[in-house]
């Protein structure tokens, strides 16, 4: 149905998307600071999201959305959870 | 139609991508905390939005469906990146001004500036309804008024 477009273009954001997530755990590993390592987690969460909203593409399936939809809602409150226990549990205010 | 819709959809997934890729680079490249902020929260963000919306056209030209869901992740997604990236830069902030974590990279190991105003900056003064607190951090009795 498609022409020879797309799948051009699929794959290339793939191939930038893959990469992403290797310079993401690149920066989970190295990462000085513990703020750091709670960053590459959250990008990591982001380029995940985009993983599966091209994947759902490429298959012509919209049955991943909803794993997208808890991916965000859970990503942003892990980080909200790790922000608030370097700010209040480890340090005494 | 379908050629038009293909170059739309090819266009924002390679645009996504590439946007994507300079977020993630900034992120492994920058040298602080500070200034790796900006790659995640600014270029992936719109990467993301872009792959959302090719999304959202693919569904209702080529597959025949049509579902709200995309709009609901894109909008979600760029109402929460400002969030957690603030609280990423307070308790960076924070534990900086306490000693812990400190990065010579960030110009900011003896603390923040002051603000010039008086009081100090309005992430270090606690809970007590934004009041401006002396430095012996008793209440100022004039902003009781």
């Amino acid at each position: 149905m498609t022409g020879s477009i797309l799948p051009v273009a699929l794959g290339f954001a793939f191939i930038c998307v893959s990469l992403s997530i290797l310079l993401n755990l690149f920066r989970l590993w190295r990462g000085p600071l513990s703020a750091d390592r709670i960053l590459a987690v959250d990008t990591l969460t982001i380029n995940a999201i985009a993983m599966i909203v091209l994947f759902g593409i490429a298959y012509a399936t919209s049955a991943y959305f909803e794993a997208a939809l808890l991916l965000a809602m859970v990503g942003f409150v892990g980080t909200v959870a790790y922000c608030k226990f370097l700010l209040r549990g480890d340090i005494v205010e | 139609m379908n050629l038009i819709a293909e170059l739309a959809i090819s266009l924002l997934l390679v645009t996504g991508g590439l946007f994507i890729l300079v977020g993630s680079w900034g992120l492994a490249k920058l040298p602080s905390l500070m200034t790796r902020l900006h790659g995640p929260t600014k270029a992936t963000t719109l990467g993301v939005g872009a792959c959302l919306i090719a999304s959202m056209i693919y569904f209702p030209v080529f597959g025949g469906t049509y579902s709200a869901h995309e709009l609901l992740i894109a909008l979600f997604l760029f109402l929460t990146a400002p969030v957690s990236a603030n609280m990423i830069a307070k308790s960076h902030i924070h534990r900086q001004g306490r000693g812990i974590d400190a990065n010579p990279s960030d110009h900011i190991i003896d603390g923040l500036a002051s603000p010039g105003t008086g009081s100090d900056w309005a992430t270090f003064m606690g809970a007590d309804e934004g009041k401006p607190v002396t430095k012996q951090g008793q209440r100022d009795a004039a902003s009781d008024l």
